[in-house]
């Protein structure tokens, strides 16, 4: 009788509990679901409309995906953003790897955390405003052309800005310092017994690194490549002002289609390409990114 | 000997160029938003403040100033209240499909921006609704509230537990325990959460850019000032808001972050 009792309010308990929790957990579901996955549906159901004049008209065929891998001038963003990403993520990694190695080793302890800000301290220009920059720096009457010619060096100024260099340049800016933090602290929290225990098995500096380190601090590579992966492919700031027309990226042709085409299911169906490439990306370095509970 | 020697130099020499190269294009929007003339670009002419002067006097540049700290203080608070709460009843109750319901509120953050963007965009045109700051602001919740909601929950460990049901004996009904128990045990996390929303939001373009029309923030003010080509405004304004938030983070690394530091 009395076990009896106490289940039942302890069933009842747990319901009202539970029915709290939903109350907690609520908002953000709604949130998510009526401004995150209710758009992305309708815009996947878009990428299968298609354009008429200044109407869309509801037929449900794959002919904009058909047209993506027909014409030559929408493919070719794909492969133009696929390879700047590959170039600017290998680049950046190989940059950013060796200054957060000689951070968090040649650096005294106690200026280290100085030296991270100071590696980063760019990432507070505003956005915008940071591929601006370097058109300052780039363009045919900006400060590397002139300090060339200054020096002898050339005699025309060099054609910098507006080519895919420039959005390269942009583009490994910035993840460099980005990069260089992930990669910093997975650096920091080796513990020096790993580094200890191969140069008593007769391991040189180069082979402990090789075999040792490079290998543990795999995982904080791939985060910080996978990012740079995600964050360069869907980017169209960089590339609209440094890269300029030329060699058009996927944003890019995305962007022309909202704009002067008012090709919204065009816009869609490219959209829904470029997330297909971020997804292969992500299975590609699955195994290596984890997010856990402290 | 010799080898450490030439190591050591090897790495300083490179620790000094990548410094540079990051360095490089601040340095240059900087000195050139003092320049005494119309273009900002070598030769530097001499020290002037009309540039700032100029951003000053710039109706449009204030409003959208004046835009983007509202979207982004709002969105940001919306960001960190819904993501706290789900964090809570997340971590704390056993509710069905929790992993499901965790990967649901993390997914936007592995979605590109202007795939959001589009997105809203297309709900927003067949619902009609016209665009504003609303809507940006909405967009703005989307791509922080996961954020908000991992680094949240990350920090809601297992031993605070003790210490809520202590004061859930006590009497204290969930908002009390939240507000007065909760929240202040985990002040470090989300005020961090809060920082980086309204650093993102601030800083974010290309929602701002497709879901406003006629009152724009910062950022899409600035685009639409570069089609001006090379000008010493932008380089004030640029530097400006580059100046304004290294004097935030500043603050914010010595008393903030100093301070949960020695606890």
């Amino acid at each position: 009788m009395a076990d009896a009792g106490t289940l039942t309010s302890a069933t009842a308990l747990e319901d009202a509990d539970r029915r709290k929790a939903w109350g907690f957990v609520a908002p953000a579901l709604l949130w998510t679901v009526a401004f995150f996955v209710v758009p992305f549906a309708l815009m996947a159901a878009m990428s299968l409309w298609k354009r008429e004049g200044r109407d869309l008209v509801r037929v449900w065929n794959f002919d904009n995906y058909v047209r993506f891998f027909s014409e030559n001038a929408l493919f070719q963003g794909l492969v133009n953003s696929l390879e700047i990403t590959v170039i600017v993520t290998v680049i950046s990694v190989l940059l950013a790897y060796p200054l957060a190695w000689i951070i968090a080793e040649r650096v005294p302890k106690r200026l280290q955390r100085m030296a991270l800000i100071l590696a980063i301290l760019p990432f507070w220009t505003s956005y915008v405003v940071r591929s601006y920059s370097w058109l300052l720096v780039l363009s045919k009457n900006g400060v590397i052309n002139q300090l060339f010619m200054n020096i002898g060096l050339i005699s025309e100024p060099l054609e910098l800005a507006s080519t895919r260099t420039a959005t390269v340049i942009g583009f490994v800016h910035f993840f460099v310092m980005l990069l260089t933090l992930t990669i910093y602290s997975n650096l920091i929290q080796l513990s020096p017994n790993y580094r200890r225990a191969a140069a008593d098995l007769g391991a040189n500096a180069f082979q402990t690194f090789w075999h040792v380190v490079l290998p543990l601090t795999l995982p904080g590579i791939m985060t910080g490549a996978f990012l740079t992966f995600v964050l360069c492919i869907g980017d169209y700031v960089t590339p609209q002002i440094l890269g300029g027309n030329n060699e058009l990226v996927l944003p890019q042709i995305i962007m022309l289609q909202l704009g002067r085409r008012a090709d919204f299911p065009m816009a869609a169906a490219l959209s829904i390409v470029l997330m297909l490439a971020v997804t292969i990306a992500y299975l590609a370095c699955a195994r290596w990114l984890k997010i856990e509970r402290a | 000997m010799l080898r450490q020697i030439s190591a050591n130099v090897l790495s300083w020499t490179y620790l000094v160029l990548v410094y540079a190269f990051i360095f490089l294009p601040v340095a240059v929007l900087v000195l050139f938003s003092f320049q005494d003339g119309r273009l900002p670009v070598p030769p530097f002419n001499g020290f002037s403040l009309q540039w700032y002067g100029a951003v000053f006097a710039d109706r449009k540049l204030m409003a959208a100033l004046g835009n983007s700290m509202v979207v982004a203080l709002v969105s940001s608070v919306i960001s960190v209240l819904l993501g706290f709460l789900a964090a809570y009843a997340l971590a704390r109750y056993k509710l069905p499909g929790s992993a499901l319901q965790r990967g649901l509120l993390i997914a936007p953050m592995t979605v590109s921006y202007l795939i959001i963007a589009l997105g809203l965009l297309s709900l927003m045109n067949a619902l009609h609704v016209p665009l504003s700051l609303m809507t940006v602001g909405i967009g703005h919740v989307v791509i922080n509230l996961p954020l908000c909601f991992a680094i949240i929950y990350a920090s809601m460990g297992d031993h605070h537990i003790n210490i809520e049901r202590a004061a859930r004996d006590l009497g204290a009904n969930d908002f009390k325990l939240m507000a007065l128990v909760t929240a202040p045990m985990l002040m470090p996390s989300i005020l961090a959460a809060f920082f980086l929303s309204v650093t993102f939001s601030w800083d974010e373009f290309i929602i701002a850019f497709l879901l406003s029309r006629f009152d724009v923030t910062l950022p899409v003010e600035i685009w639409s000032m570069l089609r001006s080509g090379l000008n010493p405004k932008t380089n004030a304004i640029g530097s400006l808001v580059f100046l304004a938030s290294v004097a935030v983070l500043l603050i914010l690394e010595l008393s903030l972050f100093g301070r949960t530091k020695k606890q």
